[in-house]
């Protein structure tokens, strides 16, 4: 606890303060079958930051995703959340602590409209009984409106008011990844998760995408750890960049200190990649 | 207009009420596809156990008596009581979800991630429980069940209709039934309901959420199971209803719970995971098997019925074997 407090005076290479650990990664293990997928890594996510993950393809980093939230369970280590040890939890259990997200290749309800997909994203903040929700009215139907005026606001926010009645399914790729952060966004989460939330999308759309993520997280506060190819986005859009290779942890540190780092470079930006 | 046309066009509304109902089974089986990718074989039973138990609660009936008098050398039948209809309707229906709780707890919850064959056999075996559980429980003698629906051919549309045919011709009104008529404003309701429900409330959308993708459902917060207890709940609801009208109309005995197999050819025409093609689908049936007894039928030496909906269901298949509004499977390579 006191070595947080302490690194809470840390600011980010734009000059932030630096929040304290909102949650720490302590020696993780994650096995499937012979195959190590992370291997005794340790970091830590601090409050209001944006950490990036990288590194090449098959390092375990959607494997560090599932892990904090919960679809994968690690053999071995500790997950520390808001200062206190969390025990093995469903994935939907985690969603209720605070913790959304998005997928690598996207994972939308694509029968459902846009406005739907979002709003299944207040699920966590819908209390009212069944059978409140039966008889729509009192609680329920308060609710419901009020989960409606937050899905607009983010709506609004993502810009594609025009598309609000649209099945996704029928969106070109860079819309459904916006509809799909809009689902994770409204959930007013303490730590948003993005697995490649650029992946396969033109300049522009990038472009568009980096500053929805900065506008988030200078707006709302929100923690994001994010997972990204084009280091261009990640040297200028993330705070503080942990480097995996082969499931384990080769660097650590502020873009500009990833950058310089010998192993990195040799594991990582040495490597040409076509994506 | 002459008796002809309208012996047809009584024989097409007599069809589309009994595809209504060939709609409301198929449209159990459908909800639980959807959500769970699981082809419930229990439905039927489930119309049956329902229609038994709704029995049994209103004519006081003490479950499992027959088992009470063998090991206690009782020969106790019946509570002396009844129970007004509407209040032994829900107390069926509470059972219904009992038993879904119950089947999420005891059989799905273990099976999660196997096999849909494996889940399959999972609701033949509770197919066989049911029935044999539900026997064990109200007894195995066909019952009368009753309540307080009309039955019987409606006298205000034979009188409207008779004055239709033209002049000087024998024609004797249309004969359309009551329970009929009743049976398919309650299904029109209950599908009615249960689209509003699944499109604006919370829960709702939760259903079409876990139906669309589960993982996704999961990272939004929505308990994969606490949806299937809700589905066959639903499901549950559903076969009661669907056991209230068929037991009205032929009785509480076995046979209705083949009405599943009914289910199956509106199944295969409107595609497993489609609400509108349950309907759709139950609807050509109802009227394609009656049109076809009424003018085919004769011919051949009659009940077709029996075979007309497989027939045109395989038909069907080989031009649209994705069903008529179902998802096209395309094979990923
Ligand atoms: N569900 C799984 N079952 C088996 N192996 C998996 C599973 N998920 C990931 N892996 C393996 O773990 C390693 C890391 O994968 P992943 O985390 O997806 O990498 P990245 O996202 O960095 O490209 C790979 O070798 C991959 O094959
Ligand atoms: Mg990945």
């Amino acid at each position: 606890m006191s070595e947080s407090q302490l690194a809470a005076a840390d600011t980010t290479p734009d000059g932030r303060p630096l929040g304290g650990t909102l949650m720490e990664m302590k020696n993780i293990t994650l096995r499937f079958g012979g195959v190590v997928a992370i291997k005794d890594i340790s970091f830590d996510i601090r409050e209001g930051e944006i950490r990036a993950i990288i590194g090449p393809n098959g390092a375990g980093k959607s494997s560090m995703l599932n892990v904090i939230n919960g679809f994968y369970h690690p053999q071995e280590g500790e997950i520390w959340y808001r200062g206190a040890r969390r025990k093995a939890m469903k994935p939907y259990q985690i969603a209720k602590l605070g913790i959304a997200r998005t997928f690598q290749n996207i994972a939308l309800f694509k029968g459902m409209s846009t406005l739907d997909n979002i709003m299944t994203g207040r699920f966590t903040h819908m209390n009212a009984s069944l059978f409140s929700q039966i008889l729509w009215h009192g609680k329920a139907a308060r609710e419901e409106n009020e989960n409606r005026e937050k899905v607009e606001r983010i709506i609004d926010f993502l810009e594609i008011q025009s598309i609000r009645k649209t099945p996704v399914g029928r969106l070109p790729y860079g819309l459904q990844k916006r509809v799909e952060l809009g689902r994770a966004l409204v959930a007013e989460p303490s730590l948003l998760l993005l697995d490649e939330p650029m992946a396969g999308m033109n300049v522009e759309e990038k472009e568009d995408m980096s500053r929805f993520i900065l506008d988030v997280n200078e707006e709302f506060g929100t923690t994001i750890a994010l997972i990204e190819h084009d280091m261009g986005v990640v040297m200028d859009i993330s705070d503080r960049v942990v480097v995996l290779d082969y499931g384990r942890k080769i660097g650590d540190g502020t873009p500009d200190e990833v950058r310089g780092n010998q192993a990195v470079i040799d594991a990582y930006l040495g490597v040409p990649h076509d994506d | 207009m002459s008796p002809e046309f309208l012996y047809t066009i009584e024989v097409i509304i007599n069809g589309l009420m009994t595809g209504v109902m060939y709609a409301l089974v198929a449209l159990g089986f459908v909800l639980i596809f959807k959500s769970s990718g699981i082809f419930n074989y229990a439905q039927g039973v489930m119309a049956l156990f329902a229609a038994m138990t709704l029995v049994g609660f209103q004519t006081g009936q003490i479950p499992f008596s027959h088992l009470i008098n063998a090991v206690l050398g009782t020969s106790v039948h019946h509570f002396g009581w009844h129970i007004p209809s509407f209040v032994a309707i829900l107390m069926t229906l509470l059972v219904m979800i009992a038993f879904a709780w119950l089947v999420e707890r005891y059989v799905l919850s273990h099976l999660v991630n196997q096999e849909p064959i494996i889940l399959f056999m999972a609701t033949i075996g509770l197919a066989y429980f049911m029935e044999g559980f539900g026997d064990l429980m109200w007894g195995a003698d066909i019952k009368k069940l009753d309540v307080g629906i009309p039955s019987g051919g409606s006298l205000w549309i034979e009188d409207l209709t008779i004055k239709w045919a033209a002049e000087g011709t024998t024609f004797y009104g249309w004969y359309i039934d009551k329970l009929d008529i009743t049976a398919a404003i309650v299904a029109i309701i209950l599908v009615i309901t249960l689209t509003l429900f699944s499109q604006y409330t919370a829960t709702g959308r939760a259903l079409r959420a876990v139906a669309d993708d589960h993982q996704a459902a999961l990272s939004v917060g929505i308990s994969l199971r606490a949806i299937w207890v809700i589905v066959w709940s639903i499901a549950g609801a559903v076969a009661l209803v669907a056991g209230i009208m068929w037991g009205a109309k032929s009785g509480v005995q076995f046979s209705l719970s083949l009405i599943a197999l009914k289910a199956l050819p509106v199944l295969m025409l409107g595609g497993f995971t489609s609400i509108p093609g349950a309907i759709v689908g139950g609807l050509i049936i109802g009227v394609g098997e009656k049109l076809f007894e009424y003018s085919i039928g004769p011919m051949i030496g009659g009940a077709t019925e029996n075979w007309f909906a497989y027939v045109l269901a395989l038909v069907f298949l080989v031009f649209r074997p994705q069903g008529l509004f179902g998802d096209r499977i395309i094979e990923r390579v």
